[in-house]
């Protein structure tokens, strides 16, 4: 079934397009909009945005595939980033990760079996005062104890 | 005697300190009054006298650059702001951001205003939920108080800010790549010339100012330029004002403070990040993000030359030089984004390195081979040296890839990817060779403590 946005966001892109000078330039936040019904940029998206934005559809794929958190494939209901730059490294970071992979018994890239969590590594996210840190969705956990981390992703499953 | 300020973080311990009612309450917006009512070369002047040096890493006086923008042109201009902080061991832009939003807000309509565009956007890496909420937040509040809109303050200009988001990649930080991401583009470097002041955003004259450059302008305002400059202790360098400094790492107080220009990296190390962790001494420190050379505590300043900006530390340690722009450049490293990360004798720097190189190689755009042939090159050298399987030739091998890709890229991201490769070897070659001596076994093999 061809992509469609919802009443709600449908106002949101036509005030997102409001912002700039011509509609190539809502393609990051267009697909980040897309994203956040869709879950992850199917081909579909790809057609939606390049046929709305009047750009071709190698333009979208080529930014969704430069980019980082354009979900190329389908991914769980939540999203952990576990922080591996230098300053989450020195404060413990590699300990957060093995143990969230124990914890959810998935490898860093994968998503559990009953599709709740996704875990994933992220590069810097600026905040290396407050290390080790982990992003759930859109909020910042940080100066994480291991136990912190077990209370989290019990609330994870639960949800 | 550290000169702790509150100035750029005057809002941060305020209750809703984000809100237009608290900043108004520090006197917020006046400065902004006072910039419409003087002619754009005024504005440019005074901020010029500021010296206020570009807070992202590169340093390049702001007046200056404003200046370079066409006083007349049939295209629109615009402003830019980088917030895509995302420099590893850097997070000061944020506290802003999240804590004092409307200085963002104040200091776009007066850079709008001096460099004639009409619209602002602030370029938030996508990760800062919290830091886009609040800047968003702000702008509503402006536009409502009618601070922004068709006549912002009140003037006959029309000012207008939008927050837009990347979508996770650090290249999106250097100016030109930006400029691509924000025309919803891969960000991939352009060439310069032509540089943005002629061809920046949409085509169209355009000026890239760092967040907390552009929040430290109401100051300007406020106590005028030149007032604002000696503030600093380099003054005479024109490095001048007040900025944030973060230190992170083995440090018992890791955290963002401001302080006026000068501050040294023993004062930000041993009293405002605390000191080393218990039972460890500092073993290094990478001052400005993981770009900048790393520094030793025995590092000594050579600086005979009458001359040289470092002359007056000369024989003295490098931790006492004062942290300025162009005293780190002498130093052989960068002042960058001025958030330290602190290595204790517990972490094993060849994990460090093999960190930062990690970092590169995920982070380069692709677009130019020696970055991103040379990146890789150097982690899977790393990679190797870590397993216990490289030689000594390797290591001379990781200091000529780094030299090799100096000076051969389009963005000065292979500089920031090969100066930490060369300060590496250069000041832990005993450490890298135990490493292959010992077959990966010497080191401590944590970073953590």
């Amino acid at each position: 079934m061809p992509f469609a946005l919802t009443p709600e966001r449908e106002r949101e892109f036509a005030d997102i397009l409001s912002r700039y000078p011509n509609k190539m330039a809502a393609t990051i936040p267009v697909l980040h909009l897309c994203q956040e019904q869709n879950g992850w940029v199917s081909e579909d998206v790809i057609s939606f945005v390049a046929q709305r934005l009047e750009v071709s559809t190698a333009h979208v794929k080529g930014v969704v595939t430069f980019y980082t958190l354009f979900n190329q494939k389908p991914v769980g209901k939540h999203t952990v980033w576990v922080c591996r730059t230098l300053s989450c490294a020195l404060r413990g970071a590699d300990d957060v990760l093995h143990h969230c992979e124990k914890r959810l018994g998935i490898h860093e890239g994968e998503t559990t079996k009953d599709g709740k969590v996704t875990l994933r590594t992220a590069e810097c996210l600026a905040a290396c005062g407050q290390a080790p840190m982990m992003q759930v969705d859109k909020t910042f956990h940080e100066n994480l104890t291991l136990a912190d981390v077990d209370r989290i992703l019990d609330g994870l499953r639960k949800s | 005697m550290i000169n702790r300020t509150k100035l750029i973080s005057r809002t941060y311990d305020l209750p809703e300190g984000h809100t237009l009612a608290a900043y108004e309450s520090v006197g917020g917006y006046k400065s902004a009054r006072k910039a419409l009512a003087q002619t754009r070369d005024q504005v440019i002047n005074e901020v010029k006298a500021a010296n206020i040096r570009g807070r992202g890493g590169a340093g390049f006086p702001c007046g200056v650059k404003w200046s370079f923008m066409p006083k007349a042109s049939a295209k629109p201009h615009y402003l830019v702001i980088n917030a895509d902080e995302g420099e590893p061991g850097t997070f000061k832009d944020r506290t802003i951001m999240e804590k004092n939003p409307h200085s963002v807000v104040e200091g776009c309509i007066i850079g709008c205003y001096a460099i004639g565009a009409h619209a602002a956007y602030i370029y938030v890496r996508d990760e800062l939920h919290l830091s886009k909420e609040r800047l968003w937040q702000a702008i509503h509040e402006a536009r409502k108080a009618g601070y922004l809109g068709q006549k912002a303050l009140g003037f006959d200009y029309p000012v207008d800010v939008f927050v837009h988001t990347g979508a996770g990649a650090y290249i999106c930080g250097e100016e030109t790549s930006l400029l691509n991401s924000l025309e919803g583009r891969r960000g991939e470097p352009r060439l310069k010339p032509p540089f943005p002041a002629q061809v920046g955003a949409f085509g169209c004259p355009s000026t890239v100012n760092n967040l907390e450059t552009i929040a430290a302008v109401p100051l300007v305002f406020e106590v005028g330029g030149d007032s604002f400059s000696q503030m600093s202790a380099l003054h005479h360098l024109k490095d001048g004002g007040v900025r944030l400094f973060g230190v992170s790492g083995h440090v018992r107080t890791p955290g963002v403070f401001e302080t006026a220009v000068g501050l040294t990296l023993r004062e930000l190390v041993y009293e405002l990040g605390g000191g080393p962790l218990p039972g460890s001494k500092v073993l290094g420190v990478i001052p400005g993000g993981s770009s900048c050379p790393i520094l030793r505590p025995e590092d000594v300043v050579n600086a005979p030359d009458e001359k040289s900006p470092l002359h007056p530390w000369h024989g003295k340690p490098v931790f006492d030089v004062p942290m300025g722009v162009d005293t780190y450049r002498a130093l052989g490293t960068m002042l960058g984004t001025c958030c330290a990360i602190v290595l204790s004798d517990k972490a094993d720097p060849v994990l460090a390195f093999h960190n930062i190189m990690r970092f590169y190689r995920h982070e380069s755009c692709g677009q130019c081979t020696p970055c991103r042939e040379g990146t890789g090159w150097i982690e899977r050298i790393l990679d190797k040296l870590v397993a216990g399987e490289a030689t000594m030739a390797d290591i001379d091998l990781l200091h000529e890839i780094g030299s090799n890709i100096i000076g051969n890229t389009i963005c000065a991201f292979g500089e920031g990817a090969a100066m930490p490769v060369l300060g590496f070897v250069q000041k832990f070659r005993p450490e890298l060779e135990a490493y292959v001596n010992s077959k990966g076994k010497s080191g401590t093999g944590r970073l953590a403590l």
